[in-house]
């Protein structure tokens, strides 16, 4: 598998460095164009660097969001796929109960139903008051329960992926079920849906924005307040909107460059 | 654990096994004593890999039962884990773990079902791969082995368990020619060293060399069987004939 990447990858630099120009990534130029000479007004323009300043004070927030909700995420979604792959006809059953029942729902809808209802209910279950948990800690529920049905699907998908003689190997050394999958299908699941598992860190990166409606202040939010006094619709939104283009092309260089590590050592 | 001399190692009575409606194995009644080597031969969809999976349990026979080593294997999943660990399967398709090492596939079931420390799994792994020609081979990943090479891998992999029996499954029929001569000397040595082996496969030199009895599967039923010169050169029925005709030439 490692071997094929390498030759994919060293071929398209083959043609590149033919300079065919109908392969060239220009999509990536114009990409970096538009990004460019939003940068340069911002730099310019002291309007624009007020505006800008105000939104990266979110910056935090969102990633802090983000790879909290992420990292339990994936692990709700390991718990869920594992179950949905399950011979234990409870555990199988509940995993796909919870996961028909997350992605049949917007995903808007299910955060006021998380952080209004879901939370306080539960809160109240255990005698605390309605606002101990605050609205970014519910948001980040909120992301977890959602996102860890999806990454469940992954998680089904990669173990699924993995052929009925691997385990059997397996088995037939005399490996308990649970071995099986702990040391033999779940590391080949695992690289096999790394690509897929990034992608909704990606798409988990931009639906943060989702939580402004909570007031949380991460990116999005903080726009929206500012704009609310401001009137600058244009130069805000605009900016904003580099900002997500920004950090999803870095994190997307970022996976790429982190999945050729791993698949050149496999 | 342990047998009288006179039980056979492997006892199959009457075992019959359906899919739906679909009866895969037929009443099947096979005895295989200690150090001998069965081969099993028959056409596509005849049973063999059923029964052969049967033995070791990865597929639950419907009727009859299999006592292995004096166990009889029952549908409790630790007792069928530790039957499986004293009966050793070979795959046509190898199935090693291709994220490990060939040492690390070695090893792994060594350490988590044998218990074993690293250092004597290592031990033991090493000797092995000196045991089928292949030690320069073992800190690759087994897609970077010929077929040959990893089957001998495979062998190695069910070796370490220490099994008192192995299951081969067609282990040659994956393999380009000149590779299959590798895979048949590691098993013919072991048929020697006095491993009790189940053997499905047409490779007829293995089976005058190595084989102790030959079973001749068709339809789910074992049609006739006896000693390899015997059934192949005086088969008493037509089918055996006819199959033997088509695969001898
Ligand atoms: N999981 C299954 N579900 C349904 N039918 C099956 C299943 N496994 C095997 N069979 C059927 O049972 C019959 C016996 O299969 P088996 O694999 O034992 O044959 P075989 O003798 O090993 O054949 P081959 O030489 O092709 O490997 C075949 O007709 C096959 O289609
Ligand atoms: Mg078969």
């Amino acid at each position: 598998m490692a071997v094929d990447q390498e030759q994919i990858i060293t071929s398209k630099r083959d043609v590149v460095g033919r300079t065919n120009l109908k392969q060239f990534p220009w999509w990536f130029l114009i990409i970096l164009a538009i990004a460019g000479y939003m940068t340069i007004r911002i730099i310019i323009d002291p309007l624009y660097q007020g505006i800008f300043n105000t939104i990266l004070q979110g910056i935090g927030t969102t990633l802090y969001v983000t790879v909290i909700s992420f990292v339990f995420a994936l692990l709700l979604g390991l718990i869920l796929g594992l179950g949905r792959v399950s011979t234990n006809p409870i555990w199988r059953n509940l995993s796909i109960s919870y996961i028909e029942f997350i992605r049949g729902v917007p995903m808007l809808v299910l955060i006021f139903t998380i952080s209004f209802a879901v939370v306080p209910m539960f809160a109240r279950t255990f005698g605390l008051s309605n606002n101990s948990v605050s609205l970014t800690t519910r948001a980040i529920i909120a992301l977890v329960l959602i996102y860890g049905a999806y990454i469940a699907e992954i998680f089904r998908a990669g173990i699924e992926s993995i052929g009925r003689g691997q385990s059997e190997a397996a088995r037939s050394l005399g490996m308990s079920r649970v071995q099986s999958m702990r040391y033999v299908i779940l590391p080949q699941a695992i690289r096999n849906v790394m690509p897929a598992l990034g992608n909704d860190l990606i798409a988990l990166l931009k639906d943060t924005s989702l939580v402004s409606v909570l007031g949380v202040r991460e990116m999005t939010q903080v726009a929206r307040l500012s704009v609310s006094t401001s009137f600058r619709y244009e130069e805000t939104y605009f900016i904003l909107t580099l900002f997500y283009l920004t950090m999803t092309l870095v994190l997307s260089l970022l996976l790429q460059w982190l999945q050729r590590r791993v698949g050149a050592k496999g | 654990m342990n047998t009288p001399a006179t039980e056979p190692m492997i006892k199959i009575e009457d075992v019959s096994k359906y899919y739906g409606s679909f009866r895969a194995l037929d009443r099947v009644s096979l005895n295989v004593n200690s150090g001998e080597v069965l081969m099993i031969v028959g056409p596509s969809g005849s049973g063999k890999s059923t029964l052969l999976r049967c033995i070791n349990h990865l597929e639950i026979p419907d009727e009859g039962r299999i006592v292995v080593d004096g166990i009889t294997v029952n549908n409790n999943e630790a007792h069928i884990n530790a039957v499986r660990a004293e009966v050793g399967m070979v795959f046509q398709r190898f199935e090693l773990f291709p994220h490990l090492t060939v040492l690390e596939n070695i090893c792994l079931a060594q350490q988590k079902v044998r218990k074993r420390s690293r250092q004597e799994s290592d031990q033991i792994a090493w000797q092995l791969l000196e045991k089928v020609g292949i030690p320069e081979q073992a800190n690759k990943h087994p897609p970077q082995l010929s077929g040959g090479q990893q089957q001998r891998v495979a062998i190695a992999r069910s070796l370490a368990m220490q099994p008192k029996v192995m299951l081969f499954d067609e282990p040659t029929s994956a393999l380009d020619p000149e590779m299959i001569k590798e895979v048949l000397d590691v098993m013919l040595d072991l048929a020697r060293e006095g491993m009790t082996m189940v053997v499905v496969s047409h490779e007829m030199g293995f089976a005058r060399n190595a084989a102790h009895k030959v079973v001749f599967m068709d339809q789910g039923r074992v049609i006739e069987q006896g000693a390899p010169d015997t059934v192949f050169s005086n088969p008493q029925h037509e089918r055996t004939k006819l199959f033997l005709s088509r695969i001898l030439r």
